[in-house]
């Protein structure tokens, strides 16, 4: 089916070309990472995960966010889900990779990585993590290619698929409820620290993930002709909302813990991102404005995306909005509880990061090669669901 | 064309193996040469790969070594310029290097205010020696190390006389026992550091870019019958005291026994084996 993907108008492959420069500018800031050491990120001994680890931690969320219509589709037979439950299993895989290519890229010693499955750990949660996300990976893979291809053969998906369909809803959870688990068992580490982290993990990427599907298929309307479909869409929408709604409320009991228990550990991170933290009488607050940013972006995207007028009359504002939603808990996640954990240290002082050039060169490439991938199995998708059409 | 390919992939591929797996079969084959130098570096340890069966996360044994430190805070108020003669031992005995920018640095061993150290104990109205004094902080060789429990690799694992190692030629760098350390005691190298060594000491290895590394209480010195570098550069000062927590008539157990002591945020459970007397 692969052939699919080499066939396209002008602006298909000027979208590839768009990303694939990013992608080679991050290959050679890369090769310099990978020649000098991490001393070329913004990274030290107290901030001692950075961008790299944040975007893993965000993108773990994305992929999961694909059982969503995965879920609703396989579980309660939700036929409107039926033409886009492809876009949710690709977007997993994209998602995934992009976590790998992160992973890889924040090693000290990336030719060493195979270290995990030479010498396993179970007691090491990052094993487990690399388990649940190989496996998730692996499902997705062999479930989307299966069901595009007995799709493209106008048959039914031969019956052993199920099987490998059903395991995939529960890895789709386990794989961030894991990765919660890298942070929420440490000790000493109280912004971390806190048994609300998996399922608040779970709601913004189910917010989340639906929120990127959403404007996939918005996109795809106008550029691939593809329609999901109004109803399709609008109980996507409808998933985001509540989503969006328990992650908030999530938040929310983290500043009530913090606040009225008035346990300095408890709220010095949530001070620190969302007001500035005080040390010697200097203020700390780098990753302020981004916390505000998370919360007006909530409130505008949460807007467009309940107003009827903005839900269901006009395309663009609910691609807006679902682009604020996307955006604030990138913001929220991919930003401030990562970097935001790091501060104060465990010796009661404060490092503030910041991402080098080269760092973000990184970033960026790193996404654009997830997004690259994307393209190209969307449009694998596509085409063959026009193949059928026709 | 293609022929070439094939062939190429495959001798890519058997090389690739046969690289990944080399690694482990030399860690094999020295295992158990050198018990007590379980250190080993980029740079010339090949010697030192530690031994398998030391990996295991397991409690001290009651019956076996458990090494632990006491340290005198007021030997160090008594005389100030102790503090950097032992964090300058230690750096002359591990090759650590010194960088010019904060943002690379590399500690094992070093002095910090009162209230850094132990952010529990904090006052309203401190004391003059509480406000002005400083105090040693390194690795506690926890008990109960979550560094251990993080580590995907066994990398950094608890030996059978307590103390907490790293193993460089195994560590990925991936960083997790650094946010695991609720002491803040682990350090990376965030560039070659061979260039930034003062003084060479050719009886430790330097590390390589890339790994995580941290106190090791000197196991490479205990291992052969001498004292910690740190505790020797206190001299008769008796301002720092290693000894075996397991062995009632240890002078460590003695001074537990006479001596008011601490331990840095014992609330969180890992046990340390750091005590101070302040």
């Amino acid at each position: 089916m692969f052939e699919k993907a080499l066939k396209g108008n002008n602006y298909y492959w000027m979208w590839l070309a768009f990303l694939g420069f990013f992608v080679g500018i991050a290959v050679i800031c890369y090769l310099r990472q990978y020649f000098y050491g991490l001393g070329l990120t913004g990274m030290s001994r107290d901030v001692s995960w950075g961008l790299y680890i944040s975007q893993f931690t965000f993108l773990v969320g994305v992929a999961a966010g694909g059982v969503m219509l995965v879920l609703p589709y396989y579980i309660h037979n939700y036929k409107a889900f039926g033409k886009i439950t492809i876009l949710g299993e690709f977007l997993a895989i994209s998602a995934l990779l992009m976590c790998l290519m992160f992973i890889m890229a924040d090693l000290g010693q990336p030719l060493r990585g195979l270290n995990v499955l030479l010498h396993p750990t179970p007691n090491s949660m990052l094993f487990w993590d690399m388990c649940v996300l190989w496996g998730y990976l692996l499902l997705n893979a062999l479930c989307g290619w299966v069901i595009l291809t007995a799709e493209r053969k106008q048959v039914a998906p031969p019956k052993w698929i199920y099987f490998f369909v059903y395991i995939s809803i529960p890895f789709a959870f386990s794989i961030h409820t894991v990765t919660a688990m890298l942070y929420c068992g440490l000790p000493g580490r109280h912004f971390w620290l806190s048994a609300i982290i998996a399922p608040r993990f779970l709601a913004s990427a189910f917010a989340a993930g639906p929120a990127l599907i959403v404007i996939m298929a918005l996109i795809l309307k106008r550029v691939a002709n593809f329609d999901a479909g109004k109803q399709a869409i609008d109980k996507m929408v409808t998933i985001i909302i509540y989503a969006a709604i328990a992650n908030m409320f999530f938040v929310g009991l983290e500043f009530f813990v913090g606040y009225y228990s008035n346990i300095p550990g408890h709220y010095h991170t949530l001070q620190y991102l969302f007001f500035g933290l005080e040390h010697h009488g200097h203020v700390y607050n780098n990753l302020v404005p981004f916390m505000w940013g998370f919360l007006i972006l909530f409130v505008i995207g949460f807007f467009l995306i309940c107003n009827p007028q903005t839900r269901r009359n006009n395309d663009l504002w609910l691609g807006i909005g679902c682009a604020s939603i996307f955006l604030s808990f990138w913001l929220d996640k991919g930003i401030g509880f990562v970097l935001g954990g790091f501060v104060p240290t465990p010796l009661e002082e404060i490092t503030e990061y910041y991402p080098t050039a080269n760092e973000l060169f990184i970033t960026i490439g790193i996404w654009a090669a997830g997004f690259f991938i994307l393209t190209i199995l969307y449009k694998i998708a596509i085409g063959v669901e026009h193949e059928v059409e026709a | 064309m293609d022929k070439k390919r094939r062939d190429f992939l495959k001798v890519a591929g058997i090389s690739t193996l046969a690289g990944l797996g080399g690694t482990a079969v030399v860690d094999r084959l020295v295992s158990g040469t050198h018990p007590s130098v379980a250190n080993a570096s980029g740079g010339h340890g090949e010697e030192h790969a530690a031994p398998k069966e030391e990996h295991a996360v397991q409690e001290a044994p009651k019956t076996g070594k458990r090494y632990g430190m006491v340290i005198d805070v007021k030997k160090f108020q008594e005389d100030p310029a102790l503090g950097e003669r032992i964090s300058r031992a230690c750096i002359q005995a591990h090759n650590i290097p010194e960088f010019p920018e904060k943002k690379d640095e590399i500690k094992w061993i070093w002095m910090t205010g009162y209230e850094n150290a132990f952010p529990e104990k904090s006052t309203l109205y401190k004391d003059e020696t509480t406000e002005e004094h400083q105090v040693p902080v390194l690795c506690n060789h926890c008990d109960n190390p979550p560094c251990v429990r993080a580590c995907p690799t066994k990398a950094t694992f608890k030996n059978k006389d307590g103390i907490v190692i790293m193993d460089f030629h195994r560590c990925i760098g991936c960083r997790f026992c650094m946010a695991a350390c609720p002491y803040g005691m682990r350090s990376f190298n965030w560039r070659n550091p061979r260039d930034f060594i003062t003084e060479v000491n050719r009886d430790f290895p330097s590390r390589m870019r890339g790994v995580v590394e941290k106190c090791n209480f000197c196991a490479e010195r205990i291992g052969v019958g001498q004292k910690p570098a740190c505790v020797e550069a206190c001299g008769d000062t008796g301002a720092m005291v290693f000894g075996d927590l397991n062995d009632p008539e240890s002078e460590v157990r003695k001074l537990l026994k006479e001596n008011y002591t601490i331990q840095r945020r014992p609330s969180l459970g890992t046990h340390p084996s750091v005590f101070y007397i302040v």
